[in-house]
């Protein structure tokens, strides 16, 4: 007859399981990135609806395709647009700041333009189109 | 419960854009909601891509006017290259207004001080 064996019952060796915890924690850890999308926002004019403004109210913003801008037509650094233009803003909140681009101007200069706008919290901001050559 | 909060937290990209470098810029906002916010890329050899295809600058404006209908508080996140021209970008500009798109935020990167 065959002797029925008791076994004793095999626990599964659980001293590890920490370090597996830990290791997927770390993956994670690296893993996650918390996207921020971020950037100027801007709202478009909705589509004929330009406006007639008093040309006393405009300031116009030339940038041409080396980088260079033309404030009001008087050559401008980069860097000095954001004062002038909150001079400018001071004297007349009114003022609209029309943005005119070369269609070979870099992308990067027009954002640094804007940027400069922003930071002297020029609210109306208008795009014009660049002529066509 | 770390380990929990992570795995929830983590996603997995979807999908990448094109190669671009993002121009730098100041005064940056951060952006409304993720939901509500649609991805144009732009590279500077001229190619426009939404949802990762390729598309054809005339179709920007179909593309777009599908997106506005089924959202209608859809941010366009335009994310150029810092030497793309400006003619593409009022292209993008033009076939947005004509969407009826009209919030438009350029994405850039913080500038380090």
């Amino acid at each position: 007859m065959i002797k029925k064996q008791r076994r004793p019952i095999e626990e599964v060796n659980s001293s590890s399981m920490a370090d597996i915890a830990f290791l997927l924690l770390v993956f994670f850890l690296v893993t996650t990135t918390i996207s921020m999308d971020k950037g100027i926002s801007l709202v478009l004019p909705s589509e004929g609806n330009e406006l007639e403004v008093n040309r006393k109210n405009i300031v116009n913003i030339l940038i041409n395709e080396s980088g260079k801008v033309l404030l009001d037509d008087r050559p401008t650094k980069v860097n000095a647009i954001s004062g002038i233009v909150e001079r400018k803003l001071s004297r007349n909140s009114n003022l609209i700041f029309s943005v005119q681009t070369h269609p070979r101007t870099k992308y990067q200069d027009y954002i640094r333009v804007l940027d400069q706008l922003k930071e002297a919290k020029a609210t109306k901001i208008s795009i014009a189109n660049p002529p066509a050559f | 419960m770390l380990l929990i909060f992570f795995m929830v937290t983590t996603v997995m990209r979807e999908y990448e854009g094109l190669d671009i470098i993002m121009p730098r810029a100041k005064m940056i906002e951060k952006l409304e909601s993720k939901r509500h916010t649609s991805y144009v890329w732009a590279t500077k050899d001229g190619l426009v891509s939404v949802d990762d295809r390729i598309i054809n600058i005339n179709d920007l404006s179909g593309l777009m006017y599908s997106k506005i209908v089924k959202d209608p508080k859809i941010t366009v996140s335009l994310k150029a290259d810092e030497k793309t021209t400006m003619k593409l970008i009022t292209d993008i500009h033009s076939q947005l207004r004509t969407a009826n798109a009209l919030k438009l935020s350029y994405s850039a990167l913080t500038k380090a001080p």
